[in-house]
């Protein structure tokens, strides 16, 4: 008998090394008339002595058979799915189909991108309107009428005192009137200057206008809070070069330059070789523009500052002409995606 | 201005000091350079030459051969084809090689066979004009007639034609350094030098300027001071070579001695002046006074002008000969005849020639320095330094005195100096000495501790303007970069900010791209969007002085800003395109006075994908993250912009208008040049933040299954499946969770002009498992509206 089981436990392996079918295997040997089955049926035939003996052994060609089954069965079954991965091989390098996504205009991207900066230094983002009084865009800003100043921004007029601002400075003054100090406000938005339209020039364009009122506010502060801005904004390195100037709205006054983006400050064909790029107008808000907001110059001080967006999205992506970013046209469009 | 570094030296030393060094530091104190010129750069190898001999040139009889001594020991063989040359010519010579302005290169070479080693040169070819060379002719080789001329000699020195002159651009404030002196003042603070200024002193001939001409200044307000100095015996010539060079340097063109006089002191003073004739004038008085309403006058330029009430004029007895600080009359102009001049050095109230000037037309360089203030303190120097340089050139005899009429001195300021408070403004650590140097420095006056400003500072008035003073001669770049005290504020975005924002965000994931366009538009570009004549849009917030008339109006709708995008990239064979934008219009309020309202519209167009429900879907989205839930979608044939079968209004259930979308019309698309259909939403950005609700609503997920059932209906084409819609979610009440319509089917089996609608309905109960007979009780009640209300029976 033991012969038998051995013999069954053999023939059953080389079964399975060959191709027939798993389930064929398992009937012929395992099955209610399998061969396995036959032998624990003549069990009955021998002596107590043998019967545990065998039966034991018997046992374990099941398990052995069974076992070998089921490892087959999963050996086929992976092998199955391999060869079926296989054919689903894609070409990985043809095109995706992404959904299709537009994008900001660049304008109103690196507005965003300013504001993101100046917002993460406490400013708050305050709004004005764009047809404005002249008393905000002009007056209220120490600029009476007749002064000389007002014909470096040839401004357009609706009436003889609503205009279209021509700067984003009349915010500051709007936000003085509603807010007491410690004040710290960026203010974005459109202005108008009676400007033809030309590769450096139009009539609409875009300002950002900060202001800082507080007690102690120094020009030293004023140089750091924009030099952190433009560490910010154009890459660690960059350096800002301050030049005495002239704005009615604060004394003293301050035109910055950026070190160049491109050259670092050597020199070079977007800086027109000066190392520098004007960048933003800057100063200490004037003592008669704090009183007409009824705050105490003794008491408080502060500095205002106001950048032409335009300028910096060109001097960014090197953009030769203005007419570009009003164009829209697509092709244009999608580079700032 | 231009600034000569040869005039500025007479009054200071810049000596060793770059053009580059000089620019760099000028720009950091305050007085912006904004470029500098080399003069005589581009001259090479040109010298006096002597014209030794002349010979005809045998092949050609407009040439002749000139033998030239240039000071080389041997003589120079050059060919001329100029025929004002004569033997014993001093006359500029360029000689091979050499060059001359304009980048030209003069070699040697052969001139119909003849040697030719130079080339003899006319004024026009070193770059001047009979303005700077008065006795040369404009065709003709420069015949030199300088007094002690060597030959040899660089051209450059003969003809004072090297210098380096700077280019400032002077900001509106500072008047005073539109002026050789006061850039000379600039320049000695900023490089620490001593400046010395020249005190004129006029010799006189005698006589008395009172028995000559009286003034009145009828308005001290106006006319603050006016300063007078006759000339008689009035020679018109050239100027001398020096004065001229100066002029031409500083970019004013010489004209004759008594005009160049004027411009001369204008420029180094920066007083203007003006010149009459004397024998112009009737009656011996000149008075400054408002002009009479309608008066005529012609100025120098011979253009008329009628003159306004309010215009300040100078005038003798009979007329105006000169509109104040502006410009001449032609009535009093100098001319060749000229004998007596009466020299006017006037100080006029810089609003004042604004206006004129404004209301005029007229702008020149004598109103652009009055409008910006200046000294009256300046107007005597001014005329006593024209009458010196009138006896210096001997241009005529001055007549002893002075007429001066100075009704309107202003009060000097004085103003402490504070060197803590200073320190503390702009964050230095100077001593009050240091500050004082710098005050010295620019020649304020320091009596103890209290600042006397200088009269022509007028731009010097606070605290806050010594600060500046001290702080740009310091240097800005030297003031340490602090921060300052930690905020307080977050620095957040106001609700209907982020608003904003999470709508370009939105508009930018569902593919569209943003435009930014202007905001004043011409009148006439709702016409293209077929808005009718009587549109409210039409009622523009106008702008008085356009550039033109399509920048004419402030906007009132972007929808013809973003279709002009639209089709600009339509044009360039773009297969599908969406833009939106948002952005304001500017709707007029009615009430005189007040500011138009400012309202954001979003504004989306697209075309080449998809159709009227892709549009649909987009201002859904919209909808949807802004909370509105209960919009409604109405269809609208009366929109002209639109297509009439495919525009619909968008309404909350209160009524608010949200906004439109649609189709375009196809007569509005071809205003544009489409050739395609073209779909656009206008929604009001400021009513659905009205409208929008951000509260998030939490409700337990549902414990028991839903059951769901389909419903198909014939129905009239003209029905609309909202209106079914509605009906069955009125008719389930609570308990139907959801309605879609998932088929539409007109064709086989559906009869002409009828469609058949197919919705599944989803019904929930919370507290139990549904059963069949719950679900038929619902759809009966369904059933029942449908046919009552829109004669609606299931199809079978």
């Amino acid at each position: 008998m033991k012969e038998k089981l051995l013999a069954i436990k053999e023939s059953a392996e080389q079964m399975l090394a060959s191709d027939m079918p798993l389930d064929e295997i398992r009937v012929r040997f395992l099955g209610k008339k399998g061969e396995l089955t036959a032998v624990l049926r003549g069990m009955g035939s021998l002596s107590a002595e043998e019967r545990p003996v065998i039966g034991a052994l018997a046992n374990e060609v099941r398990q052995s058979i069974e076992a070998q089954i089921e490892q087959k069965a999963a050996e086929l079954k992976a092998k199955e799915s391999e060869k079926k991965l296989l054919a689903e091989k894609l070409d990985v390098t043809a095109p995706g189909e992404a959904p299709e996504f537009g994008s900001r205009h660049p304008l109103a991207a690196v507005e965003k991108e300013m504001c993101d900066i100046f917002r993460s230094m406490g400013f708050e983002v305050v709004e004005g309107p764009e047809v404005e009084y002249d008393y905000y865009n002009f007056q209220a800003l120490n600029i009476p009428e007749n002064h000389p100043a007002r014909d470096t921004q040839d401004t357009f007029y609706i009436t003889d005192n609503i205009l279209l601002r021509s700067q984003t400075s009349p915010v500051q003054v709007r936000t003085m009137e509603k807010k007491r100090p410690p004040i710290r406000v960026v203010s974005p938005g459109r202005v108008y200057r009676s400007d033809a339209v030309d590769a450096t020039h139009s009539p609409v364009f875009h300002q950002m206008e900060g202001l800082v009122v507080d007690k102690g506010i120094t020009m030293g502060d004023l140089k750091g809070m924009l030099e952190l801005f433009a560490k910010k904004m154009f890459g660690s390195e960059t350096k800002l070069r301050f030049r005495p100037h002239h704005f009615p709205f604060t004394e003293p006054s301050a035109e910055v330059d950026v070190s160049c983006f491109v050259c670092g400050g050597k020199g070079c064909r977007l800086c027109k070789g000066e190392g520098w790029i004007e960048i933003l107008g800057a100063g200490m808000v004037h003592p008669n523009v704090l009183r007409g907001c009824d705050i105490d110059p003794e008491e408080y001080s502060g500095f205002a500052f106001g950048m032409g967006i335009e300028r910096i999205v060109m001097r960014k992506w090197n953009i030769d002409d203005m007419r570009y970013l009003y164009e829209n046209d697509v092709r244009f469009l999608k580079q700032f995606k | 201005m231009k600034l000569s570094f040869e005039w500025l030296s007479e009054f200071t030393d810049i000596g060793g000091i770059s053009a580059k060094e000089y620019s760099d530091r000028m720009t950091d104190t305050g007085s912006k350079v904004e470029g500098f010129e080399l003069l005589g750069e581009d001259i090479e190898n040109v010298v006096v030459g002597k014209i030794v001999k002349i010979t005809p040139h045998e092949n050609s009889d407009h040439l002749q051969i000139c033998q030239l001594d240039c000071g080389e020991g041997e003589l120079r063989q050059i060919v001329t084809g100029a025929q004002n040359v004569f033997e014993g010519a001093y006359v500029p010579v360029a000689m091979a090689p050499a060059k001359l302005p304009g980048g030209i290169v003069i070699k040697a070479g052969k001139l119909r066979g003849v040697e030719s080693n130079g080339m003899l040169c006319s004024i026009g070819e070193l770059n001047l004009t009979t303005g700077d060379m008065p006795y040369a002719i404009e065709d003709g080789i420069l015949i030199l007639e300088e007094p002690d001329m060597k030959v040899g000699t660089d051209i450059r020195d003969l003809l004072q034609l090297r210098d380096t002159v700077i280019e400032f651009e002077i900001t509106p404030n500072r008047p005073d350094c539109l002026s050789v002196i006061g850039l000379a003042r600039e320049t000695g603070a900023s490089f620490e030098k001593s400046v010395t200024y020249h005190k004129p002193t006029v010799k006189g001939c005698g006589g008395d300027v009172k028995d000559y001409i009286d003034v009145e200044v009828k308005n001290d307000v106006l006319c603050p001071r006016y300063t007078a100095m006759v000339v008689k015996n009035v020679k018109i010539e050239p100027s001398p070579m020096w004065m001229r060079t100066r002029l031409r340097a500083s970019g004013v063109r010489p004209i004759n001695n008594i005009v160049d006089i004027t411009n001369y002191v204008m420029l180094e003073y920066g007083q203007p002046m003006h010149a009459f004739d004397y024998k112009c004038l009737d009656g011996k008085k000149i008075t400054v006074r408002e002009a009479e309403e309608n008066e005529e006058f012609v100025s120098l330029d011979n253009k008329p002008h009628t003159l306004k009430k309010g215009m300040l004029v100078i005038a003798d007895e009979k007329k105006a000969v000169a509109l104040a600080g502006i410009m001449g009359g032609l009535n009093s102009e100098i001319e060749s005849d000229t004998n007596t001049v009466v020299f006017e050095s006037a100080n006029f109230e810089g609003a004042s020639v604004r206006i004129t000037g404004r209301a005029l037309g007229m702008r020149t360089e004598a109103s652009g320095r009055f409008e910006k203030g200046l000294d009256p303190e300046n107007t005597m120097d001014a005329v006593l330094r024209a009458c010196e340089l009138v006896e210096m050139l001997g241009a005529g005899e001055v007549v002893n005195g002075v007429i001066d009429v100075y009704g309107g001195k202003k009060e000097e300021t004085v103003i402490p100096l504070e060197a803590d408070k200073i320190n503390k403004f702009i964050g230095i650590d100077l001593s009050e000495e240091e500050m004082k140097k710098i005050l010295l420095s620019l020649d304020f006056v320091l009596d103890g501790n209290m600042i006397h400003v200088p009269s022509y500072r007028q731009d010097v008035l606070c605290m806050n303007d010594i600060a500046e003073e001290i702080a740009r001669i310091y240097g800005y770049n030297m003031i340490p970069s602090t921060s300052f005290r930690a905020s307080v504020n977050p620095g957040l975005l106001t609700p209907v900010q982020s608003y904003r924002e999470m709508l370009n965000n939105l508009m930018c994931s569902m593919g569209a791209y943003e435009t930014c366009t202007f905001s004043f538009v011409s009148p006439k570009n709702v016409d293209k969007i077929n808005l009718p004549a009587d549109s409210a849009l039409r009622n523009y917030v106008v702008i008085t002085n356009p550039l033109g008339e399509d920048t004419s109006v402030m906007r009132t709708t972007t929808v013809p800003s973003v279709l002009d995008c639209l089709a600009h990239n339509y044009n360039n064979h773009d297969s599908a395109v969406t833009l939106y934008e948002i952005s304001k219009v500017y709707l007029p309020t009615g009430v005189e006075g007040e500011l138009p309202d400012e309202r954001y519209r979003l504004c989306v167009a697209s075309f080449g994908k998809g159709d009227f429900y892709t549009m649909k879907g987009m201002v859904q989205a919209v909808l949807s993250a802004t909370g509105i839930k209960d919009a409604r979608f109405a269809a609208d044939a009366t929109n002209p912009t639109y297509h009439p079968g495919r525009c619909a209004c968008v309404k909350t259930a209160d009524g608010t208008v949200l906004g439109v979308f649609g189709e375009l019309h196809p007569a509005v698309a071809e205003n544009y040049g489409f050739d395609c259909r073209v779909y656009v939403a206008d929604l009001d950005v400021e009513a659905l933040f009205d409208k929008s609700c951000f509260e998030k609503v939490y409700t337990p997920l549902p414990k028991y299954p839903a059951t769901s059932r389909d419903f198909a209906f014939l129905c009239d084409e003209s029905m609309e499946v909202g209106t079914i819609e509605e009906v069955m979610r009125r008719a389930g009440g609570k308990t139907v969770e959801d309605v879609k319509l998932f088929d539409v089917y007109r064709g086989k089996q559906v009869p002409e002009g009828k469609k058949s609608v197919a919705f599944n309905v989803t019904m929930r109960l919370t507290d139990r498992t549904m059963t069949d007979e719950d679900a038929d009780k619902i759809v009966k009640k369904i059933l029942t509206l449908l046919e009552r209300e829109l004669g609606l029976t299931l199809r079978a």
